[in-house]
């Protein structure tokens, strides 16, 4: 064992403890880093004394490959692996960015359904979120039940466009496909079939005592901090801000639903906890039900192709995009050099700023509320690296 | 704000260190500073209430051939507007000083440009690299960048 | 029982060896039966089926895994301690399966009617947890040493009011004799000691509410004890990976593995004798006798096993001191008003 420095003597009753402290490799392979990531931790026995994020592991060069590329469009498939679990929003991200270089406005049915697409997707990628938070805290129950309705998101997004994992469906200026005949259906039952389980989910979770005890008040980030730190997404929000780029930078058409942003309150605990984060989460899935039925509604008819441009050969000059990805603020710096390759894009994920904050909040915690903590900022390792 | 009320008080206020400001830009305005001001600029640009920038959504590095840039994203929470810093420095001496101690978040991003650009973030508390391995030579997003042949005795291209 | 061994065999050393090696059977086939069991009750409260292949519902599949694990390669980390490594695993067995000699499966058959039975399962339980501290000891990793040295603090802190909700019903019942105490609540579910036990009417019905507490107490703590969900901080899958067993594999891991099982129904069966009549039928005289009462024993540990099943499937797990405040500050007290309140009943 590596000893790094003597803490306090403990003292009691005249004779003196010495306590050493020590230093725990947590991953890369650990089940609860969530993916590839080495934390080094130094630790007073249960007590986490320091946290150094270590990684790389999963770096895909994604930067350098978008470089080299011929084709703005080619770099779509290559952005659907950052973040696996929430391929339509990057795609989003993206698309907005490159669409907003080359100055396209894609038809409204194009919006619509994009909108739809990656609220499902932000649904689908919550279930994951929670569920293996509920692993981590030790509830492995939940997280099957909510892979069984996530199955049910793919299934949808399967009939869609084929893929269940990295779509390749959004296409600058369009859509791979439109919707088959029917799907709005399906989709309006997914809907209110989704509904009843998530009571059930808060049921057998997010309310239950133990699950309470283990999170309320464990790992608070202050609203400040969380600013200061870049925090986006329902990392933010948890700690009591109030800011939703869906509605506070409003980009494609999600201006016209009537939703709310939810924001944490520290019911349990103290606003910011890890508790906020969950419940943060499962009222996102809420809204962004309502906001799928809503657009279900409103959905325009027309070509999801007819804006495709031929050639896609910007000016020389530079965009910075961002959208609400699930999990927080995923911005795309495109610049272009009038080539039809990109030259520089820079991604801007989430996940990396929001784990840039777990050694500020989880000093003096436990290696179980270590846990908690990496567990509710549901980062997602490939797109941390890369 | 809009950009051109932000770019007007920067100028009052910093003068020389404005060094261009590009209203006309094909898609999104930029301002450009010396590197030597920007610690300063991001300071006042965080404090002053009227501008109350306490957001960095991005911070990126690109390499011009010659120069290095180093371009800041900010935004605001409470005011609701966004503006774009740039700074740019030679190849050979890409030396900036770090925005961390105003920004918490920049410090990963810093990181990360120095990792793959090379830019070297002066005042930065642990400046290391981040995604690539710490024993990798050489910064990828570099344009005269080439690939090693050889990485700890492994073969690199393949 | 040992009366009909004798004549069957006339030696008494094999008869002792077939005694002995009852349990050693019994603690096979529960432990395969309490496998496939576990799954199956978790596949289906998690909308799954598990396994269906193997056999009939997929039967076979703990006897394949067994299988499998005994084809195992069987590796000792180099820089472990090899001798407390390999002894480790022995040692976890080795005390779980001594407990089943004072355990009365049936009025007529108990490996070792001892009159200290009770004071002896305490006693050879605990045998587990140096088991579990030298494997994580011996593993020389430093994730299974938090996993053995957390397994330590908890039995321990969770024997206290285990021990306490035991002295409860041995000032109700006169001996430590798990036979007699079993013997003590015959007659039906009305003499079962949750209900009182065969007392006159008063303090029956003073002892009811007391000792359905101490009951659930001592289920709490045996829950505790087999280290499993919500107490199961010593494995703590997504913490410290497997804890004290990260570093076994083959036999060894088996071992731990069986050990966990039959651990769980010795503490079953002990809440079983304890406050659910033992080997007791809940009729009176119907449905009793030496094969009924095996027949019940079984049934009702299974019973509280299955219950454990259904808890470790639905609660996430406590944190570390947690764990602690509800043994020191919420389990103790409480049982120790019950020892006290019990001993006011029963000079009464």
């Amino acid at each position: 064992m590596i000893e790094t420095q003597q803490s306090q003597p403990a003292t009691s009753r005249g004779t003196t403890l010495r306590t050493e402290e020590m230093i725990l490799n947590m991953g890369p392979q650990h089940p609860s880093t969530h993916g590839v990531l080495r934390l080094e931790l130094v630790v007073d026995g249960e007590i986490v004394v320091d946290v150094i994020p270590h990684m790389g592991y999963l770096h895909r060069c994604f930067e350098k490959h978008a470089e080299a590329m011929t084709n703005y469009q080619q770099v779509v498939p290559y952005v659907d692996r950052m973040d696996y679990l929430s391929s339509m929003g990057n795609e989003f991200a993206y698309v907005v960015a490159a669409e907003k270089l080359l100055k396209i406005q894609v038809p409204e049915r194009v919006d619509y359904i994009r909108v739809i697409m990656a609220e499902l997707q932000r649904i689908a990628s919550h279930q994951v979120a929670i569920g293996t938070y509920g692993i981590d805290i030790g509830a492995f129950t939940p997280f099957l039940f909510l892979f069984r309705d996530r199955e049910r998101i793919l299934d949808l997004i399967e009939e869609v466009c084929g893929a269940r994992l990295l779509y390749n469906y959004f296409w600058i200026g369009g859509l791979s496909h439109d919707l088959p005949p029917g799907w709005v259906e399906k989709a309006k039952e997914f809907c209110a079939y989704l509904k009843p389980n998530i009571t059930e989910l808060n049921n057998l979770l997010t309310f239950n005592k133990i699950f309470i005890e283990r999170t309320a008040n464990v790992g608070v980030l202050p609203k400040d901090v969380a600013i200061n730190y870049g925090c986006s997404g329902p990392m933010l929000r948890a700690s009591g801000v109030d800011w939703d780029l869906r509605r506070d930078d409003p980009y494609s058409v999600y201006h016209k639903f009537d939703w709310q942003v939810s924001v944490g309150r520290g019911e349990v605990g103290t606003v910011g906890d890890c508790w906020d984060r969950n419940i943060v989460r499962v009222h996102e899935m809420e809204q962004s039900l309502r906001i799928i039925e809503q657009a279900l509604e409103q959905i325009p008819e027309g070509n999801v192709q007819e804006k495709l441009p031929k050639r896609i050969m910007p000016v020389a000059s530079e965009v910075y995009a961002r959208t609400e990805a699930p999990r927080g603020e995923l911005g795309f710096y495109i610049v272009s050099d009038g080539t039809g390759s990109p030259y520089r894009i820079k991604a801007r994920g989430p996940s990396f700023v929001n784990l840039s904050v777990i050694a500020e909040i989880s000093r003096g915690a436990m290696i179980a509320d270590l846990v908690a903590i990496l567990g509710s900022t549901d980062i997602v390792l490939g797109e941390v690296d890369r | 704000m809009t950009f051109q009320e932000i770019a007007d008080l920067l100028q009052k206020k910093f003068g020389e260190a404005i060094t261009l400001v590009k209203a006309d830009a094909a898609v999104d305005p930029f301002i450009t500073v010396s590197a030597a001001s920007i610690k300063d600029i991001a300071l006042y640009l965080r404090e002053d209430e009227s501008l109350a920038f306490d957001y960095l959504s991005c911070l990126s590095g690109v390499d011009r051939k010659g120069t290095l840039e180093v371009v800041y994203h900010i935004a605001s929470m409470t005011l609701r507007h966004k503006l774009v810093l740039k700074v740019s420095v030679p190849t050979d001496r890409p030396e900036v000083p770090s925005v961390e101690s105003v920004w918490k978040s920049a410090n990963w991003h810093e990181r990360e440009a120095y990792d793959l650009l090379g830019i070297i973030f002066t005042d930065h508390p642990d400046l290391r690299r981040i995604l690539l391995p710490y024993d990798w030579e050489g910064y990828p997003l570099r344009k005269d960048y080439e690939v090693p042949e050889f990485y700890n005795g492994m073969r690199v291209p393949y | 029982m040992n009366q009909l061994l004798q004549s069957f065999f006339g030696d008494t050393l094999l008869t002792h060896i077939v005694m002995s090696a009852l349990p050693l059977l019994f603690v096979l086939v529960c432990a395969l039966v309490t496998i496939y069991v576990e799954m199956k009750m978790a596949a289906h409260m998690q909308d799954r089926v598990a396994y269906m292949r193997t056999g009939w519902h997929g039967t076979l599949q703990p006897f394949a895994d067994i299988l499998k694990l005994l084809q195992k390669e069987d590796i000792i980390p180099a820089a472990a301690d090899k001798l407390l490594f390999m002894l480790a695993p022995y040692i976890v067995f080795i005390g779980t399966y001594a407990a089943f000699a004072a355990l009365p499966f049936s009025s007529a058959y108990v490996g070792s009617s001892v009159d200290l039975g009770l004071f002896y399962i305490i006693a050879v339980s605990a045998l587990v947890v140096i088991g579990i501290l030298m494997a994580g000891w011996a593993s020389n990793n430093k994730w299974s040493l938090f996993g053995a040295i957390r397994s330590a603090s908890q039995i321990i802190s969770y024997e206290i009011p285990a021990a306490l909700a035991v002295l409860a019903v041995v000032m109700i019942t006169g001996s430590l004799n798990m036979d007699a105490i079993s013997k003590f609540q015959q007659g039906g579910v009305q003499n079962w000691l949750v209900f009182g036990g065969p007392l006159p009417i008063v303090q029956k019905l003073l002892l009811i509410p007391i000792m359905l507490t101490l009951a659930v107490i001592y289920y709490v703590c045996s829950m505790a004890e087999v280290n499993r969900t919500p107490f199961d901080i010593p494995e703590a899958e997504s913490e410290l990976v497997q804890g004290y067993n990260t570093e076994f594999t083959g036999m060894k891991f088996a071992l731990f593995y069986l050990a966990e099982y039959a651990n769980l129904f010795v503490v079953s069966a002990i809440a079983v004798v304890l406050f659910f009549g033992g080997w007791s039928s809940p009729f009176g005289s119907f449905m009793s006798g030496p094969v009924w009462d095996a027949f019940w024993f079984i049934t009702k540990g299974m019973i509280f096993v299955c219950v454990n099943i259904w808890l470790r499937w639905t609660l996430p797990r406590l944190r570390v001191d947690q764990l602690m405040y509800v043994s020191w500050k919420v389990l103790v007290p409480f049982a120790l008003v019950c020892v006290v309140l019990v001993g006011a009943i029963m000079v009464m």
